[in-house]
């Protein structure tokens, strides 16, 4: 892989977005690639916008991703996935979890939460996988699962084996987790393939 | 076996295998992790200190006793270390001694960008700058070696991105570093002005071989590539030069200071054009420029915000050195909706909340200060006036009121346990020695929480997990001559508006101490507050509190049970009894 892959994960804090990456880097480095991930802690954890940003290739320079040049971006909110949707180049795909946490703004009557998110994605976003993360999770048998189905959807874009994401998802999760978030991976990884 | 680690785990685990003993440091994005993971270290010692200048000492004195040690800080942080810098600069060393200042170009978490590479030309110190987790990790043993080698503190200077940016690094075995002996000589470490010329003297010649060694060090190499253009780039700038511009001729920088005179004009002559990549400030662009070389930088590359691969593009397009296309063109549809802002909040539960609300209710003028509470003067909780930097609250609280006392009337200071004990306590020594007036408030939630949980002296803990001593807050205050000191519960509203009431009038200063744990350290939340929908009546009062757990939509609060504590604040502000209780205010 001569030219980065470059995957955008986006959120709101503490919606897993950390482990998601880790688990792609570990991924990534499996399969003998250099990586680099690149996140901005400080302000953002109360409540703000999470960007963590992973790039693999030969040789990595820059840790940023630029606007137009995400091979996938995976949003765990959808009001994230609206602000990001330009990051996916053309051709890249973008996986929305169908999730609104509204922000302080929005949540005080001073502006509008956007209406039918998902159907101006998928009008603008010829690969656009939208759907509702937590119901997976939660019939899977835990809603914090949710993350790990979304890396499942991510699995489904991306060259790499299933047994690699098997091995990395036992590499970064407690092992007395691990059961259901396998169950959770394998969920999103279908429903990901499905909607290929 | 290489493992995917920050700049900052890079740092700690550089120290760790190039023999450093003794760390202290003050928190502060983005340089926290660094002791964090340095502390995680086997036959180590490591703390938080209170404040960057007494870090900074305790790592002269370590060096001095003749281990190698570091001190950690954000940029900021450097301001009150300067102090003991200035003259480590004089005594110079024993076991290598490096200052690691994190700089935060584009402020993502800081009052103001200020570029520390001017402190190492300013303390006359050599400064390393690395690019990535690979450099920071190899370079920081290079900085150790160079502090012993030339006896002088290095500056170790960093930028948000190269902390927080994780790349793969390959791990090694620490080497074993035997205590130097220490040796007693007073013209080298009593500056005493007669001593202190001495040292002035040896700076010089110090400084001197250093320029020599930075000239051959491989820490400054050229990449070569196309002769037309010469980029001389150092830091994270490097890697955008190397993303956007693979053809460039490069001289990459990782000592910058002092500068390589005589490889930067051998490398000026080398190609046609000569650029400069880095980011903030000109400081290598004015010192090529000062050796008589033909160079541009800051009219293609800007000198606020942090940079970018798109803006160091955008930079050579300017500068006419590449065609404009090749990008691909990002989605950006007119009929786009607008998207509104995600502002970070004073958490659901947030103990400083109520103290906030209340000022701003009050109408008071708020003297700030820094950490989590400085989200307080966020709209619409909007319970601040000003915040400078740490202790500055209190302080300028008694200028405010020596400058125009019926200001001074309904002024507070409001300062977080752990931003009083770094600086506020002086501040405090200052109203009361020069009978001033003016009220405190010290929002104490038991832990410097902005930076994310680390231990001060008020917690109990140190960095290595053992049990300290724990500062009084109350014997403190009292002791600094404050006479009407309250402790009281910032989730109790009507005590915290009647208790300011009371001191504002009192005829001499004052120290409240709202005590509550951070609601992310205490687990045991409360049963989350229920709304009685029929009793409430849409009026938005409740917002007034910027609770992210209530929201007023369709005419009705809604309160969500998933992030929802149960503090109880609401109920408090509600005058129509809609909000009802889920647990317990005190307990």
């Amino acid at each position: 892989m001569n030219k980065p892959l470059n995957i955008l994960l986006v959120g709101v804090g503490g919606q897993g977005t950390i482990l998601a990456s880790k688990i792609l880097a570990h991924v990534g480095q499996f399969a003998g690639y250099d990586i680099k991930v690149s996140e901005i802690h400080g302000m953002a954890q109360r409540g703000g916008s999470v960007v963590t940003q992973v790039r693999m290739s030969n040789k990595v320079f820059s840790p940023i991703i630029e606007d137009g040049e995400a091979d996938v971006v995976i949003a765990f909110e959808k009001l994230e996935g609206l602000r990001w949707m330009s990051y996916v180049k053309p051709g890249g795909a973008l996986v929305v979890n169908d999730q609104a946490i509204f922000p302080v703004p929005v949540l005080a009557g001073l502006v509008e939460y956007p209406r039918d998110i998902p159907g101006y994605i998928k009008s603008k976003v010829k690969n656009a996988v939208i759907f509702d993360a937590l119901k997976i999770a939660r019939e899977c048998g835990n809603s914090k699962a949710a993350n790990v189905v979304l890396v499942g959807v991510l699995a489904s874009l991306l060259p790499f084996s299933e047994d690699s994401w098997t091995k990395a998802l036992e590499a970064r999760i407690p092992a007395r987790f691990i059961e259901v978030n396998k169950v959770a991976f394998q969920a999103g990884y279908a429903l990901g393939l499905k909607a290929q | 076996m290489k493992e995917l680690l920050t700049g900052n785990a890079a740092i700690a685990r550089g120290a760790f295998e190039n023999g450093v003993a003794v760390a202290s440091g003050y928190p502060g994005t983005p340089s926290t992790e660094i002791l964090e993971n340095f502390s995680g270290y086997e036959g180590i010692y490591a703390e938080w200190a209170p404040n960057e200048k007494v870090a900074l000492e305790v790592a002269i004195g370590a060096s001095m006793a003749g281990v190698r040690s570091i001190a950690t800080m954000k940029h900021v942080g450097v301001n009150v270390a300067a102090d003991p810098l200035m003259t480590a600069a004089y005594t110079g060393v024993n076991g290598g001694l490096v200052v690691i200042s994190a700089d935060d170009p584009g402020m993502h978490s800081s009052q103001n960008e200020q570029d520390n590479r001017n402190y190492a030309r300013f303390a006359k110190i050599p400064m390393l700058e690395p690019s990535d987790s690979v450099e920071a990790k190899a370079m920081i043993g290079v900085a150790l070696d160079i502090s012993e080698e030339f006896d002088i503190p290095v500056l170790f200077r960093i930028t948000t991105r190269v902390a927080h940016s994780q790349g793969l690094v390959e791990l090694g075995e620490p080497i074993d570093k035997p205590v130097k002996e220490y040796k007693k000589d007073t013209k080298k470490w009593l500056m005493i002005p007669a001593f202190g010329r001495l040292r002035r003297n040896s700076l010089t010649e110090r400084i001197e071989r250093l320029e020599a060694y930075s000239n051959q060090s491989p820490l400054n190499f050229i990449v070569p590539g196309d002769s037309k253009v010469g980029v001389i780039t150092s830091g994270i700038s490097y890697q955008y030069v190397r993303e956007v511009f693979p053809e460039a001729s490069v001289l990459k920088l990782g000592m910058t200071f002092p500068l390589p005179g005589q490889l930067i004009s051998k490398f000026a002559a080398g190609v046609e054009r000569l650029l400069v990549v880095e980011e903030l400030e000109p400081y290598l662009e004015e010192f090529i420029r000062l050796q008589g070389h033909k160079v541009a930088g800051k009219e293609f590359f800007p000198e606020t915000g942090e940079f970018n691969a798109a803006v160091v593009k955008k930079g050579f397009v300017a500068a006419g050195l590449m065609p404009a296309t090749g990008i691909n063109q990002p989605i950006k549809p007119e009929d786009m909706p607008t998207v509104p802002v995600r502002p970070p909040v004073l958490c659901a539960g947030c103990p400083h909340r109520g103290v906030f609300y209340t000022l701003r209710k009050m109408k008071l003028l708020v003297s700030g200060d820094i950490g989590c509470y400085t989200l307080g003067g966020l709209p619409p909780l909007d319970g601040m006036d000003s915040c400078v930097c740490m202790g500055a609250s209190i302080s300028m609280a008694h200028g405010i009121e020596k400058a125009v006392p019926a200001l001074g009337e309904k002024t507070v200071a409001v300062i977080g346990d752990s931003t009083f004990l770094h600086s506020g306590i002086t501040s405090l020594l200052d109203v009361v020695y020069n009978k001033g007036n003016t009220n405190v408030i010290i929002v104490d939630n038991g832990i410097t929480a902005m930076t994310g949980h680390q231990h001060n002296p008020a917690t109990g803990k140190t960095l290595m997990g053992k049990n300290a001593p724990l500062v009084d807050l109350e014997a403190l205050v009292k002791a600094l001559g404050v006479n009407r000191v309250s402790v009281l519960d910032p989730l109790n509203l009507a005590q915290l508006e009647a208790t300011i009431k009371e001191e504002l009038i009192a005829d001499e200063p004052s120290v409240i101490i709202a005590r509550r744990p951070c609601v992310l350290i205490e687990k045991k939340a409360n049963p989350p507050v229920t709304v009685q929908e029929d009793l409430c009546t849409g009026c938005k009062a409740c917002l007034k509190l910027s609770c992210p757990a209530i929201s007023v939509l369709d005419k009705l609060c809604a309160v969500d049970p998933e992030s929802c504590t149960g503090c109880n604040l609401c109920l408090q502000v509600c005058k129509f009894n809609a909000l009802k209780k889920g647990g317990i205010v005190n307990e």
